[in-house]
């Protein structure tokens, strides 16, 4: 990466890192998951973009704190609304964007588009487009952990949507059957594609559900970085030290439609503008200037984040569309003859 | 009307007539269908009939397995194809054996909708076929459309039919706009292929999206070729396409999957055996390359068979009676 745009400069492992122990790191990273959201949804509607695309504005501070508690060496499986957990675990917003807008550069090259962003650096597999499939990998992963001896642990993460399909609950089953250093992390965004989860679930709590696997459960408000945190990090703790699986159900808000082509007519009157007040970056925001930083100086820090995504979209648009070759590469894995010993 | 309107049409004409008539699916009631394929149709026959479903396939998929049998004519919706993965079994395992597994004693008139097909920028997970998924279940109807007017046809059709049909539908067509005639006069016969082009100098079998196509290459192309459309992929329609190669000596089957296992293979195989000796020519197919879907757009144009590269192979093939090779074979991409 030769940006020299702000933290975009950084491997995507040291972007992980910076989030740690700086709250402003922190809340840097949630303008840029923001400003780039935004400027995506705006390069969508100019047609600069095919495809679709679905946003997880409100849903930044679950990312950031998932990614404050992790190591590079974990592994996560996220799903297709995945551009802000990429980008908060370490992924640059200019290897995002190429992605998104089917460049060469793009972490699958282009082939796989805003669905499939992924990072191996960071533990991050290609993004799971299909409800629910991403939990039996990561309990997969977590399995070949616990068999090797090694602390890292798996974080399945996955919408409210996720936990009426079948997966979700064989997933739990099984984690729990063989204590798997696993976190199950529901971001419960109130909406499964275009239906309010009253509609489809008749629990709206769905940290209820571990109860049937005899699961410990956490229940947090998923747009407050230091609960959020503070959960997460007794369920890490738990897998990594032999504690087993954790259901986590991160409340949170989507502030965007399902995908491009949805609107959200379906919201109840005064709901968004209820969870706009719990903006978390707003509220991120206003704990900074509580605890003494300038309100100011963090306007500027936005301001110079969003001149930078504006950046590296000027940059991306110009780089070069994929090659025909590229097609036809990484399909099949290559077979090496081991030598003979 | 547009293509997703035929299909609204189709649900709505048969819900009409038909009581037991009724659609499940993720939000297809409130939100009228992620592509509008059932948009109205809550406010129209109501809730109970109408339903929003949880993301549940395979409890949706089976529940319409059991309502069926219990009566009912229920249509899902899958809104796209590759999410039937989780549901499959209900399907393939469930639906189409009651019948033989009852001495034929029980039925399950189950229509099962899903979008399919790239062209649409969704990348590899949601721009598949799948078709050969379905194709090798007997017991399974499985059909697909390729036109306003045959969408509303065929649907109908499958929801009439008594035994479970998949409906595949082409997504990068919901937006097509052409003449719909509703009513018995709009009804399609499941089984029987459409002879879309009558010609002499070869066959052309195709289906879904790449009927358009293939039109279009042969009008460029100058050559006089009977173009079918299969619709129904099983049990396909034997004598349809049998005849015309009895007549024109040669077949090709232009069809949007990868090359390997794709439907056509069956097709071709069917010809070469029963009339291999009258053959003029090697029967082919032109496909997609053996490769998932890609997502650049300057990419997904190349993967689906453009009327330029479906015209530069008819045109060799009628020209030297040879088989020509895809484009990626002579780029050096692939084999």
């Amino acid at each position: 990466m030769t940006d020299t745009a702000l933290s975009v400069s950084r491997s995507s492992v040291e972007r992980r890192k910076v989030l740690a122990d700086d709250a402003t790191a922190r809340l840097e990273r949630m303008f840029e998951i923001r400003g780039f959201e935004e400027r995506l949804n705006a390069l969508f509607a100019t047609g600069a973009i095919h495809g679709t695309t679905h946003l997880a504005m409100g849903q930044e501070a679950l990312a950031v704190s998932l990614a404050a508690e992790l190591r590079p060496t974990d592994l996560v499986t996220a799903t297709y609304r995945g551009h802000a957990m990429a980008l908060a675990l370490g992924m640059s917003p200019r290897a995002v964007l190429a992605e998104i807008m089917g460049k060469s550069e793009g972490s699958t090259g282009g082939l796989g588009g805003s669905m499939h962003v992924s990072d191996d650096d960071i533990g991050l597999l290609p993004t799971f487009a299909i409800v629910g499939a991403g939990l039996p990998v990561a309990a997969g992963a977590a399995l070949a952990f616990q068999y090797k001896g090694d602390d890292s642990v798996a974080v399945a993460v996955f919408g409210d949507g996720a936990t009426n399909i079948g997966a979700f609950h064989e997933s739990l089953n099984l984690a729990a059957i063989w204590k798997l250093p696993v976190v199950f992390l529901c971001d419960n965004n109130v909406y499964g594609e275009y239906s309010r989860i009253n509609l489809t679930t008749p629990i709206e709590d769905l940290h209820l559900r571990a109860a049937s696997y005899a699961m410990p459960a956490e229940v947090v408000d998923g747009m407050d970085v230091t609960a959020t945190r503070a959960a997460l990090a007794r369920a890490i703790g738990r897998a990594r030290t032999g504690g087993g699986p954790t259901l986590v159900e991160a409340k949170t808000y989507r502030f965007a439609g399902h995908s491009r082509a949805d609107t959200a007519p379906y919201r109840p009157a005064g709901e968004l503008e209820y969870w706009q007040e719990r903006d978390p970056v707003k509220r991120a925001r206003e704990e900074l200037v509580a605890g003494g930083a300038s309100a100011d100086e963090l306007a500027r820090l936005e301001s110079s984040v969003g001149a930078a995504l504006d950046e590296v979209i000027e940059v991306v648009q110009a780089l070069p569309d994929p090659v025909v070759t590229d097609m036809f590469n990484n399909i099949w894995t290559p077979t090496t003859r081991k030598a003979d010993s | 009307m547009r293509f997703r309107q035929a299909i609204v049409a189709a649900l709505e004409d048969e819900m009409e007539a038909d009581p037991s008539v009724m659609v499940m699916g993720e939000d297809i009631a409130v939100a009228g269908g992620p592509f509008k394929t059932s948009e109205g149709l809550l406010d129209k026959f109501g809730p109970n009939r109408v339903r929003d479903t949880p993301i549940s396939e395979m409890a949706f998929t089976g529940a319409g397995v059991g309502a069926a049998i219990a009566g009912l004519r229920p249509v899902i919706e899958i809104m796209f194809m590759e999410f039937l993965g989780v549901a499959l079994d209900q399907l393939v395992t469930g639906a189409a054996k009651m019948h033989y597994l009852s001495k034929g004693q029980l039925s399950v008139p189950l229509t099962v909708r899903a979008s399919v097909g790239s062209g649409t920028g969704f990348g590899s997970q949601h721009s598949q076929t799948l078709e050969n998924w379905v194709t090798a279940t007997p017991g399974l109807t499985v059909v697909t459309m390729s036109t306003p007017q045959n969408a509303y046809g065929i649907l109908r059709a499958a929801i009439q039919s008594p035994g479970p049909t998949m409906v595949l539908e082409p997504r990068n067509l919901y937006a097509v706009r052409g003449e719909v005639q509703r009513g018995a006069a709009g009804l399609v016969e499941l089984g029987k292929a459409e002879v879309v082009r009558q010609g002499t100098a070869v066959t052309i079998v195709t289906m879904g999206q790449l009927r358009t196509s293939v039109l279009e290459a042969v009008e460029a192309s100058g050559i006089d070729a009977e173009i079918i459309d299969l619709i129904t992929l099983a049990p396909w329609d034997r004598t349809t396409v049998l005849d015309s190669v009895a007549k024109t000596h040669r077949l090709v089957v232009v069809e949007e999957a990868p090359e390997s296992g794709g439907w056509g293979s069956e097709i071709v195989a069917a010809v070469t055996r029963e009339l291999f000796s009258s053959l003029s020519a090697a029967p082919f197919r032109i496909t997609t390359p053996n490769v998932p879907v890609p997502y650049s757009r300057a990419l997904e144009s190349r993967y689906l068979p453009q009327p330029d590269e479906i015209a530069r192979q008819l045109t060799q093939y009628q020209s030297t009676g040879t088989v020509p090779a895809p484009w990626w074979v002579l780029e050096g991409l692939s084999k």
